[in-house]
This record gives C-alpha cells, sequence and structure tokens, in this order.
C-alpha cells in the first residue's frame, strides 16, 4: 500500500537526523575512551590505559561500589514505597483511582531540580527538618548528618523515583484479571497468600521494570550528589563531571562513562530476558 | 417472619477494608508531597528558609523574582529552547513512528532501540555524547548546542508517543481515502495527520515540560546564556534563598496546569486507559536529570 | 504482453478479467492461481470461508496488495499495474471506515473533491447520492452518532458518487443484527438495479449469497470451487464441498453399474458411468410416499425409520434410518407426529453426481 517514494521520505530523515546526532555522539564517546590526554592535549592514539587506570585506582572503585549501593538502596526504598502505593490503588481506591492516580503522576513531572532544593532546604542544619525537631524539642542542636551525605542522597533520589516505580507496576497490577483473586479466595487462600501466590509473581514484570529504571538513573546521576550529597556522597557520575571540568581527562571521562552504560545495557538486557520469562501472557 | 438475604449480592470488587495499607498509602502520599508542599510554603517565609515554624507570611520574594532580570532572561531562552525542541521532536518523531508503523528497512530494530535510548541512559552520557560531537565538529556551545541535544534526545517521546497514537488509526481509513481516489500525499494530510491530532498536542505539550525542566544533558551543552533549570542551579551554588522557593513554586504550579491538561488530552485521543500508554512511555521515560 | 485472450480486450460482456491471478503472503499461498469474468451491470458474489482468499481478491482488485503473479485487466487495460487511488473502482469497506473527523456530507463529498471536481457539481451529487441512500436528512451529523446501518449507508453513497465501474463490498452487512441485514440486503438489491453499476460482494453468508447475486463465485483454499448461478449452483453443484456449503444435502456413496447406482439399501436410476460415485441429494428432495403422486419410473421409494423429528415452524426435518450407510436428513412440511416406520420416496432427477 506504501510506495517506496513514501516509505523512503519517512525513514531518511529521521534515520539521518539519529545516526548524526545519536548513534555518532555515543560512538565518539566510545572512541574517546580508548585515547589519551598527553601535555594536556587530547592525542588519538588507541590504547586501554583508561580501563587500567579505573579498575586500579582505588577512589574511583570505592566511589563507583559506593554509587551502586546507593543506586540499590534507592531502587529498593522506592519498591517498597511504590508498590504498596499501587497495590492500594489498584484493588482498594475504588472510585476514586483516577483521581489519586492523577495525584500520584504529578510529582512525577515537576522539575528534578526544584524537588531536589526542597530536600536541600529541609535537611540542612539551618532546615525545616531540624526546625521541626528542635522545636518538639526533641532534639535540642541541629542534627548536622542529615544532609551532605550519602543518606540525604538517597533520601531525594527515592522521592524522585518511587513515583517512577510506582507507574509500570500499577499497570501490570491493572492487568490482572480480577477473577484470578476472587479465585484464590474461592479456593481457600486468604489475603496474603493470594497476594504471595498470585498477585506478585503477576506483577513482576512491572516491577523489575520500574525497578530497573531506577537503578539504571540513580547509578548515572551526577546532580544529586552536588544538591546535597557533599564529599562524602559523592558518585561515579560526578567523577566523570570533573573529568570533563577542571580535571581535564576526557578519555578516562569516557571510559569510566562506557563502564556505565555497559552496566546499564547488561542490567537492561537481564531485565528483558526475565521479563520474557515472567510474561504471562 | 422476615428472612435475610446473606452474601449472595455481595459485589464483586475486592474487600475495601484494609486499614493498615491505607494508612501506609497515606503515609507515602505524604512523603511524596510533603518536600512539595514545605517548598511552597516556605517561599512566603519572611525569615527565609529554614526554621519552624514559618512566621511573618509575605510576597516579598515574589516581588523581588519579578524584579529579577536575569531569571525572566533565563526563563526566556528556555521558552525558546523548549519552543524549537517541540517542533523539532514532534516532525522528526512523526517520521520515526510512520517509519516503525508502516515500513520494513534494514537496521530497523536498531533504529528502534537507538531512538529510544536517551530515555533509558543516564542524561550525563547523552550530553557528554553530545559534547564531544560538538567539539568534534567545531561547534561552539550556546542555545544551539542546547537545542540539539534537547530536540534530539526528545525525539524519543514524540516517537512513543505518535507511535501509540498511530496504531489507534483504523488501516481502513486511509485505504478508504486511496479508494476514493486521494493520492497518498493528500492521504495523509486529511486523513492521517487530523486523526493524529490530539496525540501531537499531548507529546507537544509532554515535549515543552520536559524540556523546560532539563538539566543533565544541558549541563554540558550551555554556553554564555542560562536555561532557567540552570540559572537556578547556578545561584544554589552561591547559597540559598526563598526567592527560588518562589520561582519553584511557580514552575510547580505550571507544572501541574500542563500535566493535567496533558492527561486530559491523552485519555481522549487514546481512550484506552491512560496508564497502560503510560507505562509505555513512562516505563522508559527520562527523567530530567537521568 | 499482447492481448491474447479475447476477454482481455474490453470486448462486451467482460468488464473486469482476473487472469491467473495468485497471491503469497511468506510461504502462505492464500490465492492459487485464479481466473475470472465479472460482466458489467452484474451483481457477483465471492462466497466462502474464512481463509479462502475472498478478502484477498477483493483487496486485490482494490489495488491494496499486489498480486504475486497473474493479471487483472479492466476494460482492455491493465488494473494491476495502476496505484489504488488511480483506479475507477471504489470500496464499502466491512467496518464503514467513515472518516470520523468529517461530517456525513463531507465523507460523501469526499471523493470527489480529492479530484478537484467543479465545486458547482460536488453539492448536486453529494445531495443525489444521499437520497439515493435515504441518508439525507442526516448530512451534517458526523459518523460517530450514526447506527450501524446508517454508518453502512453512507459508505455506500461515498462509494456511489464517484460513479465507479466496479464497486466492491466487504462484507458490508456482517455487522448488523439478523432484521436489519434482511432488509438491507433488498435495498442494496434494488440499489444495484436502480444504479446498474457492477457490484462485487464478498461474503461467507451462503443464504445472503443466494439472495443477491446473479452470479456465485465459490472460493475455497484459494481456488475457485464453482462458479455460477444461484439456481445451478444449488440445483447442480459440482462438488460435495460446495452442496455442503450452500444449503445442506446428503451425501451418497456409491457404486454404479449398468446404470443403477446403489447406496446401501437406496437404489435409483443414473447417467453416471460404472464404478464408484458420490452423489448429493438434498433434504427436501425426499418426502413422505403419501404425499407424493409419481409420475414416472424415476421415483424411487424406499422405507425408513425415523430416528428424530425436530420441529421447525413451516417444515420439519426428519432423520431417517434406511440401511444407506448413514442417516437421511429429510425436510417435509410440518404435520403431526409420525410412526416410527415410514415410506419415503425422491425422484432420481434430484440426485446429482459431485466431484469429491
Amino acid at each position: 500500500m506504501y510506495s517506496r517514494a513514501y516509505k523512503t521520505l519517512i525513514t531518511a530523515p529521521p534515520l539521518l537526523w539519529v545516526g548524526l546526532f545519536l548513534l555518532l555522539p555515543y560512538l565518539l564517546m566510545f572512541a574517546h575512551s580508548f585515547w589519551l590526554v598527553r601535555d594536556g592535549f587530547l592525542v588519538h592514539e588507541w590504547n586501554l590505559q583508561n580501563y587500567h587506570k579505573l579498575i586500579a585506582n582505588p577512589l574511583y572503585v570505592e566511589v563507583l561500589l559506593r554509587t551502586m549501593r546507593i543506586a540499590a538502596s534507592v531502587t529498593l526504598l522506592s519498591v517498597l514505597l511504590g508498590y504498596p502505593l499501587a497495590y492500594y490503588l489498584s484493588f482498594h481506591a475504588g472510585a476514586r483511582k483516577e483521581l489519586f492516580y492523577q495525584l500520584v503522576i504529578v510529582p512525577l513531572w515537576v522539575s528534578y531540580l526544584v524537588r531536589g532544593y526542597a530536600w536541600k532546604t529541609i535537611l540542612g542544619s539551618d532546615g525545616v527538618l531540624n526546625g521541626f525537631l528542635q522545636y518538639l524539642h526533641i532534639t535540642h542542636e541541629p542534627v548536622g548528618a542529615l544532609l551532605y551525605s550519602p543518606f540525604a542522597v538517597i533520601v531525594m533520589l527515592t522521592h524522585i523515583y518511587t513515583p517512577f516505580v510506582f507507574l509500570p507496576i500499577y499497570a501490570s497490577l491493572e492487568h490482572i484479571p480480577r477473577p484470578l483473586v476472587e479465585a484464590s479466595h474461592d479456593l481457600g487462600a486468604n489475603r496474603l497468600t493470594t497476594f504471595l501466590r498470585v498477585i506478585l509473581p503477576l506483577s513482576m514484570p512491572g516491577l523489575l521494570a520500574g525497578a530497573t529504571f531506577a537503578f539504571v538513573l540513580s547509578l548515572g546521576d551526577f546532580l544529586a550528589p552536588l544538591l546535597v550529597g557533599g564529599p562524602s556522597g559523592t558518585m561515579i557520575a560526578n567523577i566523570v563531571q570533573s573529568l570533563f571540568g577542571a580535571a581535564y581527562d576526557w578519555p578516562l571521562g569516557a571510559a569510566i562513562s562506557v563502564c556505565i552504560l555497559l552496566i546499564t545495557i547488561t542490567l537492561l538486557s537481564l531485565t528483558e530476558r526475565f521479563e520474557k520469562r515472567w510474561s504471562f501472557k | 417472619m422476615v428472612v435475610q438475604m446473606t452474601g449472595a449480592n455481595k459485589s464483586a470488587k475486592f474487600p475495601s477494608r484494609a486499614p493498615i495499607l491505607t494508612s501506609v498509602a497515606i503515609l507515602i502520599f505524604a512523603f511524596i508531597y510533603l518536600p512539595i508542599v514545605v517548598l511552597i510554603v516556605y517561599s512566603f517565609n519572611r525569615d527565609g528558609v529554614g526554621g519552624f515554624p514559618p512566621q511573618h507570611l509575605t510576597l516579598d520574594w515574589y516581588r523581588q523574582l519579578f524584579a529579577d532580570g536575569a531569571i525572566w532572561d533565563a526563563v526566556l531562552n528556555s521558552v525558546i529552547v523548549a519552543a524549537a525542541s517541540v517542533a523539532l521532536a514532534l516532525t522528526l518523531g512523526l517520521l520515526a513512528a510512520l517509519a516503525l508503523n508502516r515500513a520494513d528497512f534494514p537496521g530497523k530494530a536498531l533504529f528502534r532501540r537507538l531512538v529510544l535510548l536517551p530515555l533509558i541512559l543516564p542524561g550525563i552520557i547523552t550530553g557528554l555524547s553530545l559534547l564531544m560531537f560538538a567539539v568534534f565538529v567545531h561547534l561552539p556551545l550556546s542555545l544551539g548546542t542546547v537545542f540539539l541535544g534537547h530536540g534530539t534526545a526528545l525525539i524519543s517521546v514524540a516517537t512513543t508517543e505518535l507511535f501509540a497514537g498511530l496504531q489507534k488509526i483504523d488501516r481502513a481509513q486511509e485505504e478508504a481515502s486511496l479508494d476514493l481516489g486521494a493520492t497518498p500525499w493528500q492521504t495523509f494530510w486529511r486523513v492521517t495527520l487530523p486523526n493524529l491530532k490530539l496525540s501531537l498536542i499531548a507529546a507537544g505539550l509532554l515535549i515543552f515540560t520536559l524540556s523546560m525542566d532539563e538539566i543533565a544533558v544541558t549541563f554540558f551543552l550551555i554556553g554564555r546564556d542560562n536555561t532557567l533549570p540552570l540559572e537556578i542551579w547556578g545561584r544554589l551554588r552561591r547559597g540559598i534563598t526563598p526567592e527560588i522557593n518562589a520561582i519553584s513554586t511557580l514552575i510547580f504550579a505550571l507544572s501541574v496546569a500542563l500535566i493535567v491538561i496533558w492527561y486530559r488530552i491523552r485519555t481522549r485521543s487514546l481512550g484506552a486507559k491512560p496508564q497502560d500508554l503510560l507505562e509505555q512511555a513512562a516505563a522508559q521515560q527520562q527523567e530530567q536529570a537521568a | 504482453m499482447a492481448n491474447a485472450h479475447s476477454a482481455t480486450s474490453g470486448a462486451s460482456g467482460v468488464l473486469l478479467a482476473v487472469r491467473g491471478v495468485a497471491k503469497r503472503f511468506g510461504d502462505k499461498e492464500v490465492l492459487k492461481s485464479l481466473s475470472l469474468d465479472i460482466a458489467p451491470g452484474e451483481f457477483i458474489t465471492l462466497l466462502g470461508e474464512s481463509g479462502s482468499g475472498k478478502t484477498t481478491l477483493l483487496r486485490l482488485i482494490a489495488g491494496f496488495e499486489q498480486p504475486s503473479s497473474g493479471e487483472i485487466w479492466m476494460n482492455g487495460d491493465r488494473l494491476d499495474i495502476q496505484p489504488a487511488h488511480k483506479r475507477r473502482v471504489n470500496t464499502v469497506f466491512q467496518q464503514y471506515a467513515l472518516f470520523p473527523h468529517l461530517s456525513v456530507r463531507d465523507n460523501v463529498a469526499y471523493g470527489l473533491r480529492v479530484k478537484k471536481t467543479p465545486k458547482g457539481d460536488v453539492g448536486g451529487r453529494v445531495d443525489q447520492a444521499l437520497k439515493m441512500v435515504k441518508m439525507n436528512e442526516f448530512a451534517e451529523a458526523k459518523p460517530t452518532r450514526l447506527s450501524g446501518g446508517q454508518q453502512q449507508r453512507v459508505a455506500l453513497a461515498r462509494a456511489l458518487v464517484n460513479r465507479p465501474q466496479l464497486l466492491l463490498l466487504d462484507e458490508p452487512l456482517s455487522a448488523l443484527d439478523a432484521n436489519l441485514r434482511k432488509q438491507m440486503q433488498s435495498e442494496l438489491k434494488s440499489l444495484q438495479r436502480e444504479v446498474g453499476i457492477t457490484f462485487l460482494f464478498v461474503t461467507h453468508d451462503q443464504e445472503e449469497a443466494m439472495a443477491l447475486s446473479d452470479r456465485i463465485a465459490l472460493l475455497r483454499n484459494g481456488a475457485l470451487e464453482q462458479v455460477a448461478v444461484p439456481r445451478e449452483i444449488y440445483t447442480r453443484p459440482a462438488t460435495a464441498y460446495t452442496a455442503q456449503f450452500i444449503g445442506q444435502t446428503n451425501l451418497l456413496k456409491a457404486t454404479v453399474k449398468n446404470g443403477i447406482a446403489t447406496c446401501g439399501s437406496l437404489k435409483w436410476p443414473t447417467s453416471s458411468a460404472d464404478g464408484s460415485a458420490l452423489f448429493s441429494l438434498r433434504p427436501e428432495a425426499i418426502q413422505l410416499a403419501s404425499d407424493v403422486l409419481p409420475v414416472s419410473a424415476r421415483w424411487v421409494r424406499f422405507r425408513g425409520t425415523i430416528q428424530q423429528q425436530i420441529y421447525g415452524g413451516a417444515s420439519e426435518q426428519l432423520e431417517i434410518e434406511c440401511g444407506a450407510g448413514q442417516p437421511l436428513r429429510a425436510r417435509i412440511p410440518s404435520r403431526a407426529a409420525l410412526g416410527r416406520e415410514q415410506e419415503f420416496s425422491f425422484s432420481a432427477d434430484e440426485v446429482v453426481q459431485v466431484k469429491s
């Protein structure tokens, strides 16, 4: 039905654009990771030094591990918060479901910066939380450890990603045909058992999708540490950022980015494979 | 004698009594909203950000905000970049959606993944890649490079939304148009595009909002002129002032309005439960800072 | 390619010539080298089960698919190499495919407008088309507000207003409920006579095909099983499949020797060659012996036991065990319950040999 001219017309422009401005840049980053900086200049010599530096440097390894710990914590907490919310909305919200759903997605689209800034003002020594605690005489002096720590980064990112994790879980739960749940009750299972044996397994694809998403994005986040992380909350993306800034070593920065990329792609393919196995459609 | 009916009329709905779950859900809701509420409240606080409770409510910070020229320059920059990004992303996104929906070509699978990649990857990677590209072709950093970054990355959003919209179109309508004598070009303008009108508007709204709030990719592509998020960011480095609360409150209000409109339009255009499609779109959706 | 067949040269008598058309989807052969001639002004139906290839053939003629091999000619010109929008063929789609963003009037005017018909003519022709399908009151309405039957008519008007040489109808009545269907059938038939345009109608409903068509082309697994007028296809089915698909029948496996066919305890005179053969005998051809005055030696009598008597209003269906290998089905006018043992009769003229 569609002529060859039509098909060429619709395929060529996006293909060319994406090839030029997406594929090529990504490939460039990949190439940079094999180059060097010598005497302050970028040298196009192919080598693996950057990857050696990455593995050999204890600081980098430590930060990478810390980043993965933070990302894992954020993912875990987001799931622990997002799942009950999704479950409540799907199974118990009744007529108000639509309204609550809109209420949950609205913060999702509100500026990352706005929400990060909010936490900055809350967690600081002079911040709202400390003021609140002192007002209630729960503490008598500011708790300094709240802000500028990995803890603050985790809190902020959890706040950001909980709605993100909520979405696919909610969608999965909505897809579960209610007669299945009724059948489970009919066969004698109580609510907890029904949840563990029927609802949870069927919601796995959504859960995996959301969790992967939260993990991958937390892994590469550099803004949260700059806002609320302080020196102890530095993450691997900050190292990359400084290598592209003051510490001028683009190839090394590219190498680290490639590592982040590899971890991301690996995780995504694993999840895709799991999803296919878990999918009961 | 009164005969009681028991249980026979139990509704098919799941029992709603779950006090613990309800309380937990409310707490989680609170966790999500409280920081924003705090932010808004303190934008009216005379004594600045921090301390408790806020006293002496005032509009001074808003007055200061409206007098702040640099902020509004940044707003203008952001709007220009966002509008241009919408135009670029919608055009290329529409073509990409059509291509994915109707054509078979070598590298189609690769293309599909490539287009969606910016949604899933942390923003720093896309931002740095584009930076390297700009340097490589000796392109100076400016709002132009920012536009390049936003537009390219947001093609993914446009493609996803428009693809969903295309799938909803009854193919027979286009066949009917051809059957009645319209050329494929006429068919596109008279039948396909009008059917996509709502999808285009919804996608446009979303892209605009995301571009206005974008930081991670912008961070590496910015030149002399700031966009709004980066202007705010710069000030944050210098210290916290409630003026930032004020602008944040305004951003929040505007975002809410746009998103609610977007949601309503999407519901109308696609008919199906938006959560299914949101799950598709947003499960790969790029968060502003990612 | 020279016009080897006179039938393709647009000589009077043939509007559309399908020549050896085959269609493959992947490695699945949906149409197998099919040839068919369609005469101008006729109402011809492509009848078949789903998967028989009838819709595919329609789409090939409309131009939404290309034949894998073979040619289609219309009025002496090659049709299959023309793009869909250039063909003088219009389609009424199964789900109507009305444009939701246009009013009824704009829908009907669409074809005229895209072909740059002078504005002065458009209005008049649209009104005329709407009047023809009795939808002129709804000219300003949007299609989503109309019922299925009403959308149907608009789709018809939208196609007919272009005065095509051939109108294709893709199971247009299948989405309507039974009563509306019957009504639309008769309206379609009279419309076709009035307008004089050739109709190519696709359906899986054999009753519908018989009621509407001048000719029926029965398709099976991508090939033509039989092409004939309804009366002939019913009384003289060529194959067992045709006999069973159209109406009901009894299939009798018989041995023929010296002009007599024997199937169990049934014997009848036949002109078929010696050997084993398959015969079709319609239920309504079997009657109670007491109802019939035999007028010739070609009337066969036999005794049978009634296993079932199913009441059907005007007629009843009987299942008769008579030693013919399987129970015979007979259809007789309704009457009070019969005794189990009965004598039956049928004319040998009603027994048709069919290919298996």
